[in-house]
């Protein structure tokens, strides 16, 4: 789960990160007050979405007046704002938040990440910030500074410092970045994050050390004890295909293509997904129901998947191990006949009661294009979504 | 006899009084799994599916002389009762449990480690689908029926999946000797590496077939061993090949952030490494079959 910069700023701060002073903003009205509460004379006035690389994009302008501040919030706010990081679709700016502009002398780069292969928490840093951590690592590779946390007993002062020194920073200036560094691991450890980075973290002309942005995101599985970071959920910055298949208690990813997905297991989804594309179609989501296929989970997961418009064919994979497929069957026909499916829909049941499952499907007097094998699941959808696509465009 | 399971490991259940816990208990012991009791803390000395029960996993091993054990425990209690089974002198835990908070899993890693490795117990899982040794016995929730006993070990990440290559492998006519499930969680108990080290060693293996996805270092790193130790024929495949970099595909652990983590470089590392590689999911049997073949006119 990912939150917007000025809800990670507000944690750090509380751990002894220091951010430049700042205040959130619903309207342009907002945003000018804000700017006198703020002081000074320079602002800088950030789109809230959860995307990096937002300043390319027109998320993010320096203002020096009331004036400039308002066009620029009246600009952002209400629009969808594209970057490479939140695909074509874009993410919908609704919030603002204004920060006093900062002079900076220098740009590093400090990330806290869990990495797979150590199975702890790295900490990565570079003195080439600014950049995104794939261009430091690929220009200037020598650049950047690791270090792993041992679970036991936590980050220790002698890393940070390391860390601060390997930066090439100014001695006064080691003391408050080993602070930054172990209260960024704190916040990291305590929430239960996944990824924690400051890019840039920047030394200022007057001697100070500053996180100017702050991207966090954390771990699914441990939001049942962070309920103060569950609050922090922001679902307009979600894809609503998702959000309303994961409220249902489904595992689901919108793609672009138009053949939906209903599949049991994440392994198979991802296989039925790529059978799809080598048979020449494109899936429209990955979507697993999980185990216990109920009657109930396959009429929502249909719903989650005709949600999508661009769909123009359904295929099922379901391999029944603990579930039945005659269960299973009955779930589909139950679904076509509440919710009502009006795109060609592929059906292939494998495992316990197989026979049954099928018989089912054959007896209900629905139009539904059985398959035996994935493959042949896979190439009647593209068939069949081919012919609805060849049909709608005649009409 | 096959790796990590064969008919008479002395097996427990943690979790056992629960509904997921007694469901397939149940169908472990129909499948003709040794079950010698299980933990639910708060209810030992009651009997439950005619077995004994037991509060600590320490009481279950001195009274029934268990080596292993499978978790059904929920998520925020799981981490805790891996840990419990490797203190209790457990030598196999197998854990199903979905949804173990990763930094949980860190401390997992990092307790094991203060065994002696002779000593340490071998932990398979989270988020998987267990083991089983067809025709002897089975640790987890994969159904039974579907797996051919033989000669090819199988070891993936994910569950139906696994189901499906076993499937396919049954419809031509070929067993497995062992499968493994190592489950789709970023931290886990075994690597693919793990395995297939067992594999290569174990006389009843023939031929390894691994399952990959996307997302994490395992696959690569268990391609390299296979190059540089593995004289048995290694056959892989690995799932999501559709699918878009920094997109979580159901598993915790099935995402792209970093380079040699998609499906495309994993399958070229994989091929690099002299690994044969399954062209498409629903070419699992006949990719084996061909493998199987021309091992038998080479000897």
């Amino acid at each position: 789960m990912d939150i917007h910069e000025y809800q990670a700023k507000e944690l750090l701060a509380r751990h002894g990160v220091h951010v430049p002073r700042g205040g959130l903003a619903y309207s342009p009205e907002q945003a000018t007050y804000r700017a006198r509460e703020i002081g000074g004379a320079k602002w800088v006035l950030k789109a809230q979405v959860h995307s990096g690389a937002r300043g390319k994009a027109g998320g993010i302008k320096l203002c020096s007046n009331d004036e400039e501040i308002s066009n620029a919030a009246e600009a952002m706010l209400g629009r969808k704002l594209v970057t490479h990081q939140t695909g074509p679709r874009g993410k919908l700016i609704s919030r603002l938040y204004l920060e006093e502009a900062v002079d900076i002398a220098q740009e590093l780069y400090l990330g806290f990440v869990l990495d797979r292969k150590e199975e702890r928490v790295m900490i990565v840093a570079s003195a080439a910030g600014g950049m995104e951590i794939e261009e430091i690592s690929e220009r200037k590779p020598d650049s950047i500074i690791r270090a792993t946390v041992d679970p036991g007993v936590g980050m220790q002062g002698f890393q940070a410092r390391e860390i601060a020194f390997g930066l090439g920073l100014e001695s006064n200036l080691i003391g408050k970045a080993t602070e930054t560094i172990l209260g960024c691991y704190q916040v990291f450890r305590d929430y239960d994050a996944s990824m924690l980075e400051i890019n840039p973290l920047v030394v200022t002309r007057d001697g100070s050390l500053v996180a100017l942005d702050a991207k966090m995101s954390f771990d699914e599985n441990a939001l049942f004890r962070r309920p103060e970071i569950s609050e922090l959920r922001d679902k307009s910055q979600e894809d609503p295909r998702e959000t309303f298949a994961s409220d249902r208690g489904l595992s689901y990813v919108g793609l672009d293509g138009n053949i939906g997905c209903i599949i049991n297991g994440a392994g198979l989804a991802m296989a039925t997904m790529d059978m799809i594309k080598i048979a020449g179609g494109e899936p429209a989501n990955f979507l697993d129901i999980g185990g216990g296929a109920s009657p109930e989970r396959v009429a929502k997961s249909f719903r989650a998947v005709l949600g999508d418009k661009n769909v123009e064919t359904i295929l099922v994979n379901i391999f029944a191990g603990i579930n039945r497929c005659d269960w299973v069957a009955e779930g589909v026909i139950k679904a076509i006949r509440e919710v009502g499916v009006d795109v060609p829909l592929v059906v292939r049941l494998s495992g316990t009661k197989v026979e049954e499952g099928r018989k089912i499907l054959a007896d209900s007097g629905e139009k539904v294009i059985v398959a035996d094998t994935l493959a042949e699941a896979a190439e009647k959808a593209v068939a069949a979504w081919r012919a609805a696509a060849k049909k709608k465009k005649a009409a | 006899m096959a790796i990590l399971l064969n008919r008479s490991t002395r097996v427990i259940v943690q979790g056992f009084t629960g509904k997921i816990g007694s469901f397939h208990a149940d169908d472990m012991k129909r499948y003709g799994t040794k079950l010698v009791g299980g933990v639910t803390p708060g209810k030992g000395g009651q009997t439950h599916l005619g077995l004994p029960v037991f509060n600590t996993v320490k009481g279950a091993v001195r009274e029934t002389r268990a080596e292993a054990s499978i978790v059904f425990v929920p998520p925020p209690f799981a981490a805790d009762s891996i840990m419990e089974a490797a203190d209790a002198g457990i030598k196999l835990c197998v854990c199903i449990t979905d949804g173990i908070p990763s930094q949980d899993m860190m401390q997992v890693k990092r307790y094991m480690r203060r065994y002696r490795f002779e000593d340490r117990m071998r932990l398979v899982g989270p988020n998987c689908a267990g083991v089983i040794t067809p025709g002897q016995a089975l640790m987890g929730i994969m159904p039974g029926s579907i797996y051919l006993p033989g000669r090819v070990g199988i070891v993936g990440r994910s569950g139906t999946l696994g189901y499906e290559a076993a499937s396919q492998m049954k419809a031509l006519g070929i067993g497995v000797s062992t499968s493994v499930g190592i489950g789709g969680d970023p931290i886990n108990g075994s690597s693919f590496k793990d395995i297939l080290q067992l594999f290569e060693r174990d006389d009843d293996t023939d031929a390894v077939v691994m399952i990959g996805e996307i997302g994490g270092p395992q696959e690569a790193e268990a391609a390299i061993w296979a190059r540089d130790n593995m004289r048995k024929p290694l056959i892989a495949y690995v799932a999501g090949l559709s699918a878009p970099k920094g997109r979580r595909m159901g598993h915790a652990g099935a995402i792209i952030s970093a380079f040699g983590e998609s499906a495309q470089e994993k399958v070229e590392i994989l091929r690099g490494a002299g690994v044969t590689i399954v062209p498409t999911p629903a070419a699992f049997g006949s990719t084996i079959a061909d493998v199987l073949e021309q091992r038998l006119r080479a000897a």
